[in-house]
C-alpha cells in the first residue's frame, strides 16, 4: 500500500501537525519509504495467532477508588503558556 | 592523586568509603572534566550549583557512617527523565523550558541512595534516533574516532549523550532508555555497558513516553558490575507505574563472578545476516569461546521471526507515540504558536515543536492506526509480536538460558553518514536489539573488540524474562576476557 498527497494532509491532519504543500511531496515518499519496509509483514501467517496486548503475563493492577493526591493547582498551570486563576487560556472554541 | 573520573562506580565507592577522598572532590572532578568537554555535547544542561550541594549532603551523610549504596556517585541523567525544578525537555522544542513539578521514580531512587546529579544528557528527540542527531540540541559526538581521521562519529542513540559521558569519563555512570535497542546499541558504539532490563523491572513513571510497551529504563555505565550496582537502584516495584512488576529485587552484583558453568547459551542463525562484516562474525565467534571456555555450553537456536520483529516494530511503536506525543497540544506545557482558531493553534504549535523524524513516526502512526488501516497495519504488527514472543518462550523452554548475538550490525558511523534520503537506512541499526523489546526481554550489551579501524564493537545477550542476574554472570566472563576499552582524549 501506498499514500498520495490527499492522503498524507489527511494524516497531517488527523495527526494535527501542519504541513505546507511544498513539503507534501518529500514527506510522500518518507511515509511511502516506510510503508514498502513494512509491507513484508503481509507474507507471515498470522491465522488463529491472537494479538499482543501484554508483553508480560500479569494481571492488571487496580487501586482504591479514592482521592490520593491534588490541591496542587500551582504545580498544574506553572508550566502552561497561557493561564489565568488556575485555568488554560486557549482560543475561543465556542462562538 | 589518580584522575578521579577514571575509576569505576566499585572503585569510587571504596575510596569514599575509605576517606581516601570526598563526594565533594569526586563531584568537582567531573564537573571540570564536564566544562573540557562541551565539544561533545554530550550535556545539554549542567547543574554545578545542585551537583556540589548533593555531594556535601553525601559527604556529611558518609561522615556519620549513613551513605547509601551510591552515596556520593556523580551521574548523569538522560533528558527523557523528569527532573524536579530542572529543565526537562526530552531534546524537543516542543516542551520549550519544562520544568516538573515531579521527580521520576528511578531518579528519585537514586537521589535516595546518596547519587549526584551532574546534568541532563542529551538524546535523539523523544528518543527517537538511533544517532542522536534528531535532538533539538544538535548531534553528540563519539569520543571514539576512527585511527588516524578526526572525522565526528556519533555515538548511537537514543542515548548517545548517555553513552558518550560515561565513555568520555564526564560521569561514573548514567540512566537511559531503550524502546528498540537505546540503551544496548549506543552502549556498542562507545565501548561501554548498557542493560535493557526485562519489562516491568523499572518504573516508567516520570520518564517522557515514546512507546508504552516497548519503553524501558536502564543504566550504562564502564563495567558489567558498575552497571549491576545501578540496576539495584533503579529497579523496583512502583505503585504509579501499573505495568511495573512486584517482586523483589536482587543484589544483582552477588551475580558477578559467579560460575556460568553449565549454562546452555543459544546461538541464534537468523541473526546471521547476508553480508554480514567479517569482524562482526568473528566479535561473535571470540563470545562463544569465551563462554564456552568458562564453561558454558553452545547450542544454535532458531527464531524464526526474527527478520519481522524490524518491521512490526516501525507499526507498533510509532503508533504507540502518535498517541503519547497527542499531548503536546500548547495548551498546559511547553511551546505554542499562535493561530487563528484552536485546531489552528494545535497544528502551527506541532508543527513548529516537533522535529522532521519525530513528525514523520508522528504520521505513520496516525495512519496506521486510521480507520480503515487498524487491522492491516496495527493489528496483524500486534499478531506478528506474538509470533515474535513465542520464539524466544520455545527457545528458552529447550533449556537455554541465555541468547547470544552481535549488538549492532557495524561500529558507529559519521555525523550525517547515514539515513538523509531513506529512513529506513536508520532503522536497520536496531535489528539485532528490537526483537528484544518486541518479546519484553532483558537484554545487556557488552564492550567486545575493536573493528579494523579502531572503533568498538560490542555483544548482546537476551535472557529470560526477570532474569537480568544471568546477563551480569556472563557479561562478567566477556568483559574479564575481552579486557576494558577507554578512547584516548582528544577533546
Amino acid at each position: 500500500m501506498s499514500v498520495d498527497a490527499t492522503t498524507v494532509r489527511r494524516i497531517a491532519h488527523l495527526a494535527r501537525i501542519a504541513v505546507s504543500d511544498t513539503e507534501v511531496p518529500h514527506l510522500q515518499g518518507e511515509l511511502n519509504a516506510m510503508l514498502a519496509f513494512v509491507e513484508q509483514l503481509s507474507e507471515v501467517n498470522v491465522e488463529g495467532v491472537e494479538p499482543m496486548t501484554s508483553v508480560t503475563p500479569m494481571e492488571m493492577k487496580k487501586r482504591l477508588d479514592v482521592v490520593n493526591d491534588g490541591e496542587i493547582a500551582d504545580d498544574i498551570v506553572a508550566n502552561a503558556p497561557d493561564t489565568a486563576d488556575h485555568f488554560f487560556m486557549v482560543p475561543k472554541v465556542v462562538e | 592523586m589518580t584522575d578521579l573520573t577514571s575509576l569505576t562506580i566499585a572503585e569510587a565507592r571504596a575510596g569514599l568509603a575509605s576517606k581516601s577522598f570526598t563526594a565533594t572532590e569526586l563531584t568537582d572532578a567531573h564537573l571540570a572534566a564536564m566544562e573540557a568537554a562541551r565539544l561533545l555535547n554530550a550535556y545539554i544542561l549542567e547543574t554545578p550549583d545542585r551537583a556540589r550541594e548533593m555531594a556535601k549532603a553525601a559527604d556529611a551523610r558518609i561522615a556519620k557512617g549513613e551513605g547509601g549504596p551510591l552515596a556520593g556517585i556523580p551521574l548523569g541523567i538522560k533528558d527523557l527523565f523528569a527532573t524536579r525544578d530542572i529543565r526537562t525537555t526530552a531534546c524537543s522544542k516542543i516542551l520549550g523550558d519544562f520544568k516538573p513539578p515531579y521527580e521520576s521514580t528511578i531518579t528519585s531512587q537514586l537521589w535516595r541512595d546518596g547519587a549526584v546529579l551532574l546534568g541532563k544528557l542529551n538524546n535523539d528527540e523523544f528518543a527517537m534516533g538511533s544517532s542522536n542527531e534528531t535532538s533539538c540540541f544538535g548531534p553528540v559526538v563519539n569520543p571514539w574516532r576512527r585511527e588516524g581521521s578526526n572525522t565526528h562519529l556519533v555515538p548511537g542513540g537514543s542515548s548517545g549523550g548517555s553513552a558518550s559521558a560515561v565513555a568520555a569519563s564526564l560521569c561514573m555512570g548514567a540512566t537511559a532508555t531503550d524502546t528498540g535497542g537505546s540503551i544496548r546499541q549506543p552502549a556498542a558504539f562507545t565501548a561501554t555497558v548498557g542493560i535493557k532490563p526485562t519489562y516491568g523491572r523499572c518504573s516508567r513513571w516520570g520518564i517522557v513516553a515514546f512507546a508504552s510497551s516497548l519503553d524501558q529504563a536502564g543504566p550504562i555505565a564502564r563495567t558489567v558490575r558498575d552497571s549491576a550496582i545501578l540496576m539495584r537502584s533503579m529497579a523496583g516495584h512502583d505503585p504509579k507505574d501499573t505495568t511495573s512488576v512486584d517482586i523483589a529485587v536482587p543484589d544483582y552484583e552477588a551475580s558477578i563472578g559467579k560460575s556460568v558453568k553449565g549454562m546452555r547459551i543459544g546461538i541464534p542463525k537468523e541473526y546471521r545476516l547476508d553480508g554480514m562484516p567479517a569482524e562482526i562474525e568473528k566479535l561473535w565467534k571470540d563470545g562463544a569461546d569465551w563462554l564456552k571456555a568458562a564453561g558454558a555450553e553452545l547450542v544454535e537456536v532458531s527464531l524464526p521471526h526474527t527478520k519481522y520483529a524490524l518491521p512490526a516494530y516501525y507499526i507498533v511503536a510509532p503508533a504507540e507515540a502518535s498517541s503519547n506525543l497527542a499531548r503536546y497540544d500548547g495548551v498546559r506545557y511547553g511551546l505554542r504558536e499562535g493561530g487563528r482558531n484552536i485546531i489552528d493553534m494545535y497544528e502551527s504549535t506541532r508543527a513548529a515543536g516537533f522535529g522532521a523524524e519525530v513528525r514523520r513516526r508522528v504520521m505513520i502512526g496516525t495512519y496506521v492506526l486510521s480507520a480503515g488501516y487498524y487491522d492491516a497495519y496495527y493489528l496483524r504488527a500486534q499478531k506478528v509480536r506474538t509470533l515474535i514472543k513465542k520464539d524466544f518462550e520455545d527457545c528458552f523452554a529447550k533449556g537455554v538460558n541465555a541468547i547470544l548475538t552481535p549488538a549492532t550490525p557495524s561500529a558507529a558511523f559519521g555525523v550525517g553518514e547515514k539515513g538523509g534520503a531513506d529512513p529506513v537506512e536508520m532503522y536497520l541499526n536496531d535489528i539485532f536489539t528490537v526483537t528484544v523489546n518486541m518479546a519484553g526481554l532483558p537484554g545487556i550489551a557488552v564492550p567486545s573488540g575493536m573493528d579494523a579501524q579502531g572503533l568498538p564493537l560490542g555483544l548482546q545477550l537476551i535472557g529470560r524474562p526477570f532474569d537480568e542476574e544471568t546477563l551480569f554472570s556472563l557479561g562478567e566472563v566477556i568483559e574479564q576476557a575481552a579486557g576494558r576499552f577507554t578512547p584516548s582524549k582528544w577533546w
